[in-house]
């Protein structure tokens, strides 16, 4: 459990993180909260020559209502994101997610920016990104660019980001009135990645049916996957009986589910049936009284 | 002054291990100290074709690298098995470092010494070891079947021993049975995780000759002897210090390949070394508990009384024999009637090596095995005869007026009362109220709700001589106290035992103080170093206060009635007239007619010795030695509440009730902590840990990622209370508390949550119950899948 020997430099700004990044190219890896880096490298299955720290770069830990959209800096701290109020009223899942993620120690290290580029399929935001929208914003020696969420993820721990690039934001569309979103995370103990994390974003109209439904999960296979055919089912229709029991049942169509000893794929895939509705359930609830 | 024992007295030990200012094996600093770290077996099984060490060893800071051949001259004999004159154990060599073959991912190949840690990992990375994949063993069954490739080649079988035992109307009984009972049951493999992780550091002076160790070990005397046998060095040139432990579940009761490794890589480098293990390593490195299979089959009549019973158990030594490794079960076998009456008992036990990691004791070394086979027993008996659990053992549990009563294994139950403890418990979480919650659960979905019982009786205080000696175990249990009143009437004790964890500095200095009528504070215990400190054979199997104690109560008595003399003479009375108390002697009937404790402490110490009996040596010491005449034999019940989603699997704890009846209880605190503590790991084994192995011998999840050791987050509040019958085994009345938690825990867990599914038609699930068995195993209920054959036990080897 003792990592290699590697160089480390800490940047004061992004421009100086890029400048970095530029001298060192393909040897060198951002360090922000650390929570999943160093112990990769500490098992010795990551081993950079350089350790390139952002995580003093204050001007990247935010948390701002703008104008129909909610933004957050790349090293906000999922406490910090648990914790903000904008948060809680306008992205509720997003604080679902931070309030179960690792454990505290965890959440007042990690960042969310360190989290969507590491891009762990079991992580708990790539499902709830997923389920908000929004976009993702990096910047590179060449300029700042903006990738929708849909786009982000393109593999098992692999994103939209270039080389050489740094995440500096993600920005989430705001609910608007009887909207509501959650994320429900089922963990064999408290603290550990999730057997199943759904996420789901509901706006109701105000005859009760669904004017937009989102449904992302986590967890589930080698990469957060968006349930389509489950939005579908949803489509114009109350959250509630046949509708939810059909947008269930084909949650995970199409996705090749994950199967290990401790979770074999058929649980997973009943679990995240189960886990679907009362997740659709919830959001229901939270789009009514909000 | 207050009674002191039964005072629940926070930990002294406490401040220094919180505030992190306590000294660990790891915190040992030498002048000139190297670190050593291992190459590890990534096969098992695997021949070793040849290990190339050129690359590590030009490596910055690497001192050397060795290998069995390379040490070979150093080590006089292999590691230790305690059983191993048992006539049936086939105990082939275990050399601390693999000879030829290594038999299990982790098996030690060669030790890599460097000038830093980070210099020492990098060093292991580069050993380059040719290793030819060899068969694996890893199934029970297919271990013992004929032609199964062998763990050891030179071996006929892959048999460690057998072990049989039958009383004389077993099979009687079984043709006169209304209804037998007959099931698989499995244990799983666990990893005991102790906090701080194993250590070593060994230090030998080439000017004389000297070894001095520090270690994480439970067993720093027997560390010391064994160590200086197979090191063939003279016993009074090896000094082993036990300095803070941070607990050991029975996993630091061993003698590792490592520590005398890293012992024989300082004496041949003349420089002090240290080994801290990663948690990686206590995966594959540190001994293991419990995994084997038991097939059972027990004779009940129509109205739930049981009148015999059979089991087959196949233990898993892993790869090789450990200290105590093949004695676990038979710790098993021994409480195997439980505290039932049935006496007609017929076992068999193969000790069955493996190409996994060793496994020997964890907090209660087969005791939780045979009550989890038990206590499943008597629920299945129940669900088949359409009984309540809680019927069927008060049918079976011995009444208090039955006692004395000797079981089937020989055991004599000497005190207890165990109806007592189920109608307190009972009464405590309203049973009946229980029952009809479940039915209306039942009928309105959602949530089931189940109850389950464990009534268990266990045996501590390890061990008779006459219980170690006819079963041809290599030591007798004894333990040993050494009681020194200084000048200023301080006290010193000094117990051959080793805590780690366990609060003996309190537990202890409450005897003492009781019984010399002083303050806790001015007494103080001291542990841990063989240099001084009188033999002990030290902390496990719940012994410390039960063996431990006593021979402090004992050497405490020869000092008392030395004080008792000294005093008579002052006091001009009779010394048996003479009564201690609120720091004094006096004359009993005359309380004004008296003198300090401290007087007569100055007295046979630093006086003149004015005022000493004539011809008296001076002195206020005694050491004893307490070797028990019987076990002690704590009992009680266990209560599990649960409600189990029966669409996720989930199950989650309503409520934990322990009624144990551990005799008197010195420190309540104390006693409380470790039935938590117990209690937690017993539900970490029901509902959340298992170390799989797959067909290769690789294990499955062996890291704490995925090695589901709960969180505080993922258990209940547990509600502890003390029932009290004093054992005779000891003046103090105790019984012992260490083990009963995960003695009698883990099956009350387990009946809860197959109570809540019993209407599905759930009966079996094998542990742990994590959500997706317990989803499958309602999906397969309807389907009538889940009830296995008892597989036949079949031909000889039993003697009668």
């Amino acid at each position: 459990m003792i990592p290699p020997a590697f160089e480390y430099v800490r940047a004061a700004s992004v421009d100086e993180a890029l400048a970095h990044l530029a001298k060192y190219g393909d040897d060198a890896r951002l360090l922000a909260g650390g929570h999943s880096l160093l112990p990769l490298m500490r098992l010795r299955l990551a081993a950079p020559r350089v350790l390139v720290d952002i995580g003093r770069i204050r001007e990247l830990a935010y948390v701002r209502a703008e104008g129909g959209e909610l933004a957050i800096g790349a090293l906000t701290t999922h406490h910090a994101v648990e914790q903000a109020a904008a948060v809680a009223t306008a992205a509720r899942a997003l604080a679902d997610a931070a309030s179960v993620l690792g454990d505290p120690q965890v959440r007042n290290r990690g960042t969310i920016g360190g989290e969507l580029a590491h891009a762990d399929p079991a992580a708990d935001y790539g499902a709830v990104v997923l389920a908000l929208g929004g976009t993702v914003t990096a910047a590179g020696r060449g300029g700042r660019r903006t990738v929708a969420i849909d786009d982000w993820v393109r593999g098992p721990f692999t994103t939209a980001l270039q080389p050489g690039e740094i995440l500096l934001e993600y920005r989430a569309p705001a609910a608007a009135a009887r909207e509501g979103s959650v994320y429900r995370k089922f963990a064999r103990r408290a603290s550990d990645y999730g057997m199943v994390g759904v996420a789901v974003r509901l706006g109701l109209g105000a005859d009760g049916r669904c004017t937009s439904a989102r449904i992302a999960l986590s967890c589930v296979s080698d990469q957060p996957v968006r349930a389509q055919a489950a939005e579908a089912a949803l489509a114009g229709r109350a959250p509630e009986g046949d509708a939810v029991r059909e947008a269930a049942a084909v949650v995970l169509q199409g996705v090749r589910v994950a199967d290990d000893p401790f979770c074999p794929a058929d649980y997973r895939t009943h679990l995240a049936q189960v886990e679907t509705a009362r997740a659709i359930a919830e959001a229901a609830a939270r789009a009514r009284a909000a | 002054m207050a009674a002191v024992i039964g005072q629940p007295l926070k930990r002294r030990e406490d401040p220094r291990l919180i505030t992190g200012s306590a000294t660990y094996t790891d915190d040992v600093r030498l002048p000139g100290m190297l670190q050593a770290a291992f190459v590890r077996s990534p096969h098992a099984p695997a021949r070793i074709r040849s290990v190339d060490a050129s690359a590590a060893r030009a490596l910055p800071g690497v001192v050397g690298i060795f290998t069995h051949e390379d040490l070979a001259d150093f080590w006089k004999a292999p590691l230790p098995c305690a059983w191993g004159a048992y006539p049936l154990l086939k105990n082939p060599a275990h050399w601390p470092l693999a000879k030829g073959v290594a038999r299990h991912v982790g098996d030690p190949v060669a030790i890599v010494v460097a000038d830093s840690r980070a210099a020492v990992h990098d060093a292991i990375q580069q050993v380059r070891v040719d290793y030819e994949p060899l068969p694996a063993v890893v199934d029970l069954d297919a271990a013992v079947a004929p032609g199964s490739p062998r763990v050891h080649e030179d071996l006929a079988d892959n048999i460690s021993f057998t072990f049989d035992h039958k009383t004389d109307g077993v099979d009687a009984a079984f043709a006169r049975a209304d209804h037998v009972v007959r099931r698989r049951l499995r244990q799983q493999r666990l990893v005991p995780n102790a906090i701080e992780p194993r250590a070593v550091v060994a230090d030998y002076r080439r000017a004389d000759g000297q070894l001095t160790v520090w270690a994480a070990t439970q067993i720093p005397h027997l560390l010391k002897i064994f160590s200086s046998g197979l090191l063939g060095l003279p016993e009074q040139r090896v000094r082993v210090i036990a300095p803070e432990v941070g607990g050991g579940f029975g996993s630091k009761l061993q003698v590792y390949p490592e520590d005398i490794a890293t012992m024989a890589a300082a004496i041949h480098l003349g420089r002090p070394v240290r080994w801290t293990m990663d948690r990686r390593e206590e995966f594959t490195s540190t001994h293991h508990g419990r995994e084997g299979v038991m097939d059972v089959e027990a004779a009940f009549t129509r109205g739930g009384e049981m009148t015999a019973m059979r089991v087959n158990w196949l233990s898993d030594m892993g790869a090789y024999n450990m200290l105590n490794g093949p004695f676990v079960p038979i710790l098993g076998f021994l409480v195997l009637p439980g505290p039932y009456r049935n006496r007609e008992l017929e076992a068999h036990i193969k000790g069955v090596f493996t190409n996994k990691t060793p496994t020997d004791a964890y907090r209660g070394a087969g005791r939780p095995e045979a009550t989890y086979l038990l206590e499943r027993l008597m629920d299945l008996a129940a669900a088949e005869l359409g009984l309540d659990p809680v019927d069927v053992r008060r049918r079976n549990l011995i009444r208090h007026d039955e006692i004395p009563f000797t079981t089937a294994t020989g055991m004599t139950y000497d005190a207890g009362d165990y109806h007592a403890t189920l109608d307190l418990a009972l009464k405590a979480i309203d049973y009946a109220g229980l029952r009809r919650e479940q039915a209306s659960r039942r009928q309105a979905g959602g949530k089931l709700l189940g109850v389950g019982f464990s009534t268990y009786v266990e045996a501590c205080g390890l061990a008779p001589s006459r219980a170690t000696s006819s079963s041809a175990y290599g030591a007798h249990l004894y333990e040993s106290a050494l009681v020194r009143v200084q000048q200023s009437g301080a006290v010193t004790v000094i117990t051959g035992s080793s805590p780690h964890g366990q609060g003996h500095e309190t537990t202890l200095s409450q005897i003492v103080a009781d019984r010399m009528g002083i303050p806790v504070d001015s007494v103080e215990v001291l542990h841990g170093d063989t240099q001084n400190t009188p033999i002990g054979l030290g902390t496990y199997g719940s012994r410390s206060l039960v063996v431990g104690g006593q021979a402090v109560v004992q050497a405490c008595t020869r000092v008392q009635d030395k004080m008792r003399l000294i005093a008579a003479h002052k006091l001009e009375c009779r010394p048996e007239d003479v009564a201690f108390g609120d720091g004094r002697l006096f004359v009993q009937g005359a309380p004004t007619r008296g003198v300090a404790f401290a007087e007569i402490a100055a007295t046979a110490n630093l006086g003149s010795h004015a005022g000493m009996p004539e011809g008296m040596e001076p002195g206020l010491e005694a050491t004893a030695y307490f070797s028990p005449e019987n076990f002690s034999f704590p009992a009680g019940t266990h209560v599990c509440v649960a409600e189990v989603d029966p669409e996720t699997g989930r199950v989650r704890i309503r409520r934990y009730l322990a009624v144990d009846d551990v005799g008197v209880v010195v420190n309540p605190l104390i006693a409380e902590g470790q039935v938590h503590g117990g209690v937690v790991q017993a539900i970490a084994q029901a509902l959340f840990e298992d170390l799989p192995y797959d067909a290769d011998g690789q294990p499955l999840g062996a890291s704490l990622m995925e090695y589901a050791v709960p969180t505080s987050m993922d258990v209940p509040d547990i509600e502890s209370a003390f029932f009290v019958t004093p054992s005779p085994s000891n003046a103090i009345g105790a019984k012992g508390i260490g083990e009963t938690g995960t003695i009698a825990g883990t099956p009350a867990v387990v009946n809860a949550v197959i109570d809540a599914l019993a209407h599905l038609g759930v009966r079996d699930i094998d542990m742990p119950l994590t959500p997706p068995r317990v989803w499958r195993a309602i999906r397969e209920a309807g389907t009538g899948g889940s009830s296995r054959p008892f597989a036949e036990s079949g031909e000889g080897g039993r003697s009668a």
